[in-house]
């Protein structure tokens, strides 16, 4: 919202400069977000008039002019713009001016004549658009006077803005009144007075939706001449506002809407037919908007419509078929008030943001929808002419907004905010609001003026008081909060540890969106439904995730595309699982391995170049379950995942629970995602890694034994199943299993292989002797010859 | 005597001489062996004692005990030149770099998180989480924002087709924690958020702290303590604050949160846009209808409320310009916040 600092002081004596004026109204909830001057810099730029225009000798598109800035012989101007002609009085750039875009005007040639300044458009000036023509002024304006005194171009506009509960601060009214508040001082302003009404006539207007349009102000005004210019005061004012001139018609009641805050409508009288009514729009029924667009209307929209349909869409946007144009010369003028509750949201859903619909959504004040008018007519007449008849105004007065008292508490102020203000305070900083006082026993009953639409309870008042006083006013304080204890479950894994496991292991922790591009979750999950957006940012960025390996190696793939060969990314974040109609949010940790095992480093041999596998990664996600307290819960299963190698693929389980996955990329998406090295995966549902509190386990104090074993197995068999059979067959005595070796070779038959195994053996209240171990051997050894059909290599 | 000096004098010569612990010892063996040179003459003192007189006896055993310490002597700096011979071919350039993995490291945004919970676990505040997918109820209904609500045009809401929404704002864990709860009640609530918005200060997700506490007599008063020792303490230096009125629908009084610049003391620089000030949380006392929504009677218990960007917040202390890079997840970016964070 833009509030030129002179038009304010019209309504409000400003005790304040233009930058104290803004801090004082940040700080009373009115954020400053600039303040500028109302035109960029320049200077050297004055009035003068045209005397004459010749053509210029050389060049048809340009004019030679004779141009006076006071009593002195006249300039040579040498001007391109189409409507330079004898007697307008225009901008003039001297020659030693500067512009706003840096450039000094000089005397120069052009085209073999001497142009001794420049006639300035509204573009070279930094006040306005309009670049096809030199600026145009008014006869009456001061033949040499610098243009940033005629325009008063230094003067400053604060561009404030107006949080949503505030409708009755979007105008240079509203702000007044807040400065009023603020300052101690009154709200004066303009006289408004009733123009003379020379006849009596009334256009017919029906209320058929009062609830939504209780009050209907309107005014037939005859014989106008809009094509005459709007003075430059006033457009200036409507520019500085953030508004272009139009119209007359169009700028006055764009003027009153800054100045008052009340939305107005000119209709073409002409092209009005019978009389207005009021009403809901019948669904789908059709209205083309003064911008040209058709729109289609729901049954909760308010029309404004004549006996040939919709001219309005209530409170938002006029029609086109009723609207003025440079031939009009009957209009009705429309100044109503339509209920916030039947102009909220309609805009949005038509893709409209209007400055009427904005200050209807958030509440007009409904008092002073005749004052609007009166106000409109002073402006206009004068530059357009014509006669007004009288204002005639229609309304449902039981539908209108009525102001209840609301009490205020003396004893709940000073409770909510902690400080306490006198009786002086708080009444002065209700009344300068304009807001009606009455004391009582326990506190106030307040009642607010009909523009407020924000004060409905106590806690509203509380506010209202709080900010015009001032929140510097209430001092910090420390509540008194008994020290309770909370519960902290052990269980649950303290993030920043299980988080250490995998940095401490060379993944860099990462953070992706959670909706993810459809097309490569569809690759990567072809059969889990995920969840779309019905408005997606972009079509990459569509679906919700169902895993956080889409957005894990989209992030490695853009790492591998900047040249980071070696690729260790993890991340903690919610996968989305439907499931029905509802959608299951599981917090989920995962992580991406690709490219060389380790860092490139000197001396470490030429395994270092190898490329990460499953068994590297498996060691991290080891690393994680070893946080459990209770590896010895956790299994690896080979299964099948649509994303993973089928041969290099594991399930997680947990006392025979799913909690994630492990697996190398499937070599057809290492192919399509165009990945270099194969990124290996892992995924665990946190809840997994709940922690076991394990059973305490008496530490031996007697030696241990190992016994290296050399099994050949089939293929097929798994260590875990190697492990399980050992296990059993030493019962109690074996305290740890190590597999130092895997080979397969010449030496052995087709299919089969060679497993290392490392026994040690312990017992809790013996040293064990050879015949111990020997007999242990030998009951492992016809325990696998028996179950797996191993043999021992010597 | 006289025909010992020099002998001695020899077998210490033939000492000097030796380069190495073999030689040493055949020298040893040469003089002092069972057939060494000054022991066949010592074993036959006692006939000498009784031709020549103590004397030469006394003479050679003085021999014997010089060419012993010689021996040890030379066998000791022998020894220390192998060692420094050792030690010198076993020099390193201790500036080579060391090996194994390197190690990662937390996101700048985890980092400022958990920095967070961790300030307000010590204030007594419990840390509460909710759901990301939320229905219109908890993220705009309980919190006074009815449809067609203007605020409603300040969250750029993703959809599903049934209604629901990823929610804009942590907010709705708020209601959750009192509606299970009840009061008294002091928790943050810090996670990530969704709107539909890109540029460089805004990303479709981010991460919002949400602070709510309800209890008998909780007042603005409190609400300010809290937040400025709150900006204090993640910051760790003495910042001035300032609350300016504001609006949100679930709140009342409101307000915005300016804390003097954290780059330039408010002097004003380009971070704080010149105004020495920087908006880094929104706040106010709980609106009695968002009470009475979560079933907390507000006659008894008032309560205030606070949000913040956490983004904001890491970009601040740790530093980073453009929201966007903090998810793009490039590893040299994330890599240069590593360290040992409290
Ligand atoms: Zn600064």
């Amino acid at each position: 919202m833009k509030i030129p600092v002179g038009w304010l002081s019209e309504w409000v004596r400003v005790p304040w400069s233009a930058s104290q004026l803004g801090s004082r109204l940040t700080l009373a909830g009115f954020e400053l977000e600039s303040l500028t001057a109302a035109a960029p810099a320049f200077s050297g730029v004055v009035v003068a008039r045209i005397e004459g225009a010749d053509p210029h000798p050389q060049a048809h598109s340009l004019r030679v002019c004779r141009v006076s800035t006071g009593p002195g012989p006249p300039l040579t101007i040498v001007c391109g713009a189409a409507n330079a002609r004898s007697g307008l009085k225009s901008a003039l750039a001297l020659a030693g001016a500067r512009l706003p875009d840096g450039r000094t005007i000089q005397t120069a040639m052009l085209r073999g004549v001497e142009s001794q300044g420049m006639l300035a458009s509204a573009k070279e000036l930094g006040l306005g658009d309009a670049a096809s023509g030199i600026l145009e002024f008014p006869q009456d304006a001061p033949l040499g006077e610098d243009l940033r005194e005629y325009l008063r171009l230094d003067e400053p506009v604060l561009d404030i803005n107006v949080t949503p509960n505030r409708g009755d601060a979007m105008s240079v009214l509203g702000i007044a009144r807040e400065v009023a508040a603020l300052g101690a001082t009154v709200v004066s302003g303009p006289a408004i007075t009733s123009a003379a009404v020379l006849r009596r006539e009334r256009f017919p207007v029906r209320l058929d939706a009062p609830a939504g349009c209780p009050r209907f102000a309107a005014c037939i005004v005859r014989g106008i001449d809009n094509t005459r210019q709007t003075p430059p005061w006033l457009r200036e004012r409507l520019r500085r506002g953030g508004l272009r001139a139009i119209s007359p018609v169009v700028d006055v009641t764009n003027y009153v809407m800054l100045e008052l805050g009340q939305p107005m409508h000119a209709y073409d009288l002409g092209k009005l037919r019978g009389g207005i009514v009021v009403r809901l729009a019948q669904t789908d029924e059709r209205l083309m908007l003064l911008d040209g667009r058709t729109v289609s209307c729901a049954p909760d929209m308010l029309l404004i419509t004549d006996d040939d349909g919709a001219v309005g869409l209530a409170g938002i946007m006029g029609g086109e078929r009723t609207a003025v144009s440079p031939s009009t010369v009957d209009i009705l003028l429309e100044s109503a008030w339509f209920a916030p509750e039947a102009v909220l949201g309609r805009a949005r859903r038509l893709g409209l943001t209007t400055d009427a619909a904005q200050r209807f959504e958030r509440g007009v004040d409904p008092t002073q929808q005749e004052r609007a008018i009166e106000r409109a007519l002073a402006l206009l007449l004068p530059i357009t002419g014509g006669t007004s008849a009288g204002v005639d105004v229609t309304a449902a007065a039981a539908q209108l907004p009525r102001r209840e008292s609301v009490t205020l508490r003396r004893a709940r102020l000073q409770r909510l905010l902690g400080a306490e203000f006198s009786a002086a305070q708080v009444e002065a900083a209700l009344r300068g609001l304009q807001m009606s006082v009455a004391p009582t026993d326990e506190g106030w009953q307040v009642t607010a003026p009909a523009w407020r639409f924000d004060i409905a309870i106590e806690a509203d008042l509380i506010e209202e008081v709080a900010r015009i006083v001032g929140f510097e006013a209430i001092s910090e304080r420390h509540a008194q909060a008994p020290q309770r204890f909370r519960p902290l479950s052990e269980a649950t894994p303290a993030e920043s540890a299980v988080l250490a496991a995998l940095t401490g292991r060379g993944y860099q922790e990462a953070i992706t969106y959670a909706f993810v591009d459809p097309a490569l979750q569809q690759a990567l999950f072809p059969q889990t439904p995920a969840l779309e957006l019905a408005n997606p940012i972009s079509a990459e960025l569509a679906v919700m995730r169902v895993s956080l390996w889409p957005g894990l190696l989209q992030a490695a793939r853009e790492n591998q595309r900047r040249q980071q060969v070696r690729i260790r990314l993890c991340e903690r974040g919610t996968r989305f699982i439907a499931q029905g109609t509802d959608t299951l949010e599981i917090d989920t940790l995962a992580g991406a391995a690709a490219g060389p095992r380790t860092p490139e480093q000197w001396g470490a041999g030429a395994s270092q170049a190898d490329a990460v596998d499953y068994f590297d990664v498996k060691g991290d996600v080891e690393a994680l379950i070893a946080g459990t307290g209770a590896a010895e819960s956790f299994r690896f299963e080979a299964a099948a995942h649509p994303a993973l190698h089928p041969g290099r693929a594991a399930r997680v389980l947990r006392r025979g629970e799913a909690v994630g996955w492990l697996g190398e990329l499937h070599p057809r998406l290492v192919k399509q995602l165009d990945f270099t090295y194969p990124p290996v995966l892992f995924e665990l549902d946190v809840a997994g890694l709940a922690v076991s509190r394990a059973a305490y386990r008496e530490v031996s104090r007697f030696p241990q034994v190992r016994r290296d074993l050399a099994v050949v197995v089939d293929e097929a068999v798994t260590l875990s199943s190697l492990a399980e059979r050992v296990t059993l067959a030493t019962s109690s005595l074996l305290r740890e299993l190590r597999v130092f070796d895997v080979y397969r070779g010449p030496a052995l038959e087709q299919g089969r292989k060679s497993i290392a195994l490392g026994l040690i053996f312990q017992d809790i209240s013996r040293t064990l002797t050879d015949d111990d171990v020997e007999r242990l051997m030998a009951s492992v050894i016809a325990d696998l010859r028996e179950n797996l059909n191993a043999r021992i290599r010597e | 005597m006289s025909e010992l000096t020099p002998l001695t004098g020899e077998a210490l010569a033939e000492i000097a001489a030796c380069a190495d612990l073999a030689a040493l010892d055949a020298v040893r063996v040469r003089w002092l062996g069972k057939k060494g040179r000054i022991t066949e003459q010592l074993k036959h003192s006692g006939k000498r004692v009784a031709s020549e007189g103590t004397e030469t006896v006394v003479a050679l055993q003085a021999a014997r005990q010089a060419i012993e310490g010689a021996l040890a002597e030379r066998r000791a700096a022998i020894g220390a030149a192998a060692l420094a011979r050792e030690i010198e071919a076993g020099r390193l350039d201790v500036t080579l770099p060391g090996r194994g993995e390197e190690p990662g490291g937390l996101h700048p945004v985890t980092l400022a998180r958990l920095r967070i919970e961790t300030l307000f676990r010590r204030a007594g505040f419990d840390v509460a989480s909710g759901p990301e997918i939320e229905d219109d109820f908890h993220n705009f209904g309980a919190l006074n924002i009815p449809a067609n609500h203007p605020a409603r045009a300040m969250h750029d809401t993703f959809y599903f087709a049934d209604g629901r929404l990823l929610r804009t704002h942590t907010s709705p864990v708020q209601i959750r924690a009192l509606r299970e709860r009840g009061a008294p009640l002091a928790v943050i609530a810090p996670g990530r958020v969704y709107r539909c918005d890109s540029d460089i200060t805004h990303s479709p997700m981010f991460h919002q702290l949400e602070g709510l506490a309800v209890g008998e007599g909780v007042s603005f008063a409190n609400m300010k303590a809290v937040l400025h020792g709150f900006m204090e303490a993640f910051f760790e230096r003495d910042l001035a604050m300032r609350l300016r009125p504001s609006y949100f629908p679930f709140t009342e009084p409101s307000a915005e949160v300016d804390m003097s610049c954290v780059f330039c003391q408010g002097q004003g620089c380009r971070v704080c846009k010149h105004s020495g000030w920087l908006e880094l949380a929104g706040c106010g006392m709980v609106h009695p209808h968002v009470l009475e929504a979560c079933g907390v009677d507000p006659e008894r218990y008032t309560g205030y409320a606070f949000g913040a960007g956490i983004d904001r917040l890491a970009m601040l202390r740790y530093g980073g310009n453009d929201l966007r890079l903090f998810f793009e997840n490039d590893q040299r970016f994330l890599r240069q916040f590593r360290a040992f964070r409290a």
